[in-house]
């Protein structure tokens, strides 16, 4: 059977900026196939590159936690729809973004897991996790779109 | 990538984690762990000696499982998370939700 995943990679190289690689990869909502769209996006992201074990443990972490997000809460696991990842290594940090086609979320209002009354909820990590283990988060205005930046060093 | 069940002497239901525990196949841990509760089975062990990866929904079935087996009065151990797998619930603090044991076996004399 034919992977409804997308993939592009481009890698570049110059003496002022260093060597970059940008992949991106567009799949279907459906949580099938998040496992693979993580190992093509860590593999491609990584190849050539040096990458502590941790570097690559969070940045699996976060894109699976993000891509579930995204597939199930912004997409609603609707088929018919896509969510998009960027995934640009550079010398100095790790910029993944992931795109879902949903009407967004304010992130704000997502209830802290670690509060005695959350931390026997099966749900509600995903986000705390992303939070704990990459440098940077970010959200577009409408909420669809989120930006993590995880530094190399 | 999958679950195995096994009964040893000891009576503990060892459920071996092949793989990843992830939002794909959680559903398929917890009905063999409702399927376990309802054949009268009450002490469990979830073991993650050969697991790779556990995603955050895979924390929540642990925690709902977890749950299931206490509301009949039931015990749940963990055994074999990996430095990385041990982050994650530490992170979440899960650590102090679960027995965790670094081996299956620590785990079975723990009952």
């Amino acid at each position: 059977m034919t992977s409804p995943l997308r993939l592009c990679v481009r890698r570049t190289s110059s003496e002022a900026r260093g060597s970059a690689t940008l992949v991106t990869l567009r799949l279907p909502s459906d949580v099938n196939c998040i496992e693979e769209a993580v190992e093509l996006v860590t593999r491609h992201c990584l190849a050539g590159h040096d990458a502590t074990r941790t570097i690559r443990f969070r940045l699996r972490v976060v894109l699976s936690e993000a891509l579930s997000n995204a597939i199930m809460r912004g997409n609603a696991e609707d088929h018919t729809k896509w969510v998009e990842i960027r995934a640009e290594l550079v010398p100095e940090a790790i910029r993944v973004s992931v795109t879902d086609e949903g009407p967004g979320f304010d992130p704000g209002t997502v209830p802290e897991p670690l509060r005695p009354d959350q931390l026997d909820e099966a749900g509600g990590r995903g986000l705390y996790l992303i939070r704990k283990l990459v440098d940077v988060v970010q959200f577009n205005e409408q909420g669809n779109s989120i930006c993590m930046i995880l530094r190399r060093s | 990538m999958g679950f195995s069940q096994t009964k040893g002497s000891s009576g503990v239901v060892v459920v071996q984690v092949d793989g990843q525990l992830i939002v794909g196949n959680r559903h398929e841990l917890k009905d063999l762990v409702q399927a376990a509760l309802d054949r009268g089975e009450r002490r469990m062990l979830v073991d993650f000696s050969r697991t790779g990866y556990i995603d955050s929904s895979g924390l929540g079935a642990l925690v709902s499982i977890s749950k299931r087996i206490r509301e009949v009065g039931g015990e749940l151990r963990l055994s074999g998370l990996n430095d990385d797998l041990r982050s994650l619930f530490e992170l979440t603090k899960l650590d102090t939700l679960f027995a965790i044991t670094e081996t299956p076996e620590q785990a079975l004399t723990s009952f």
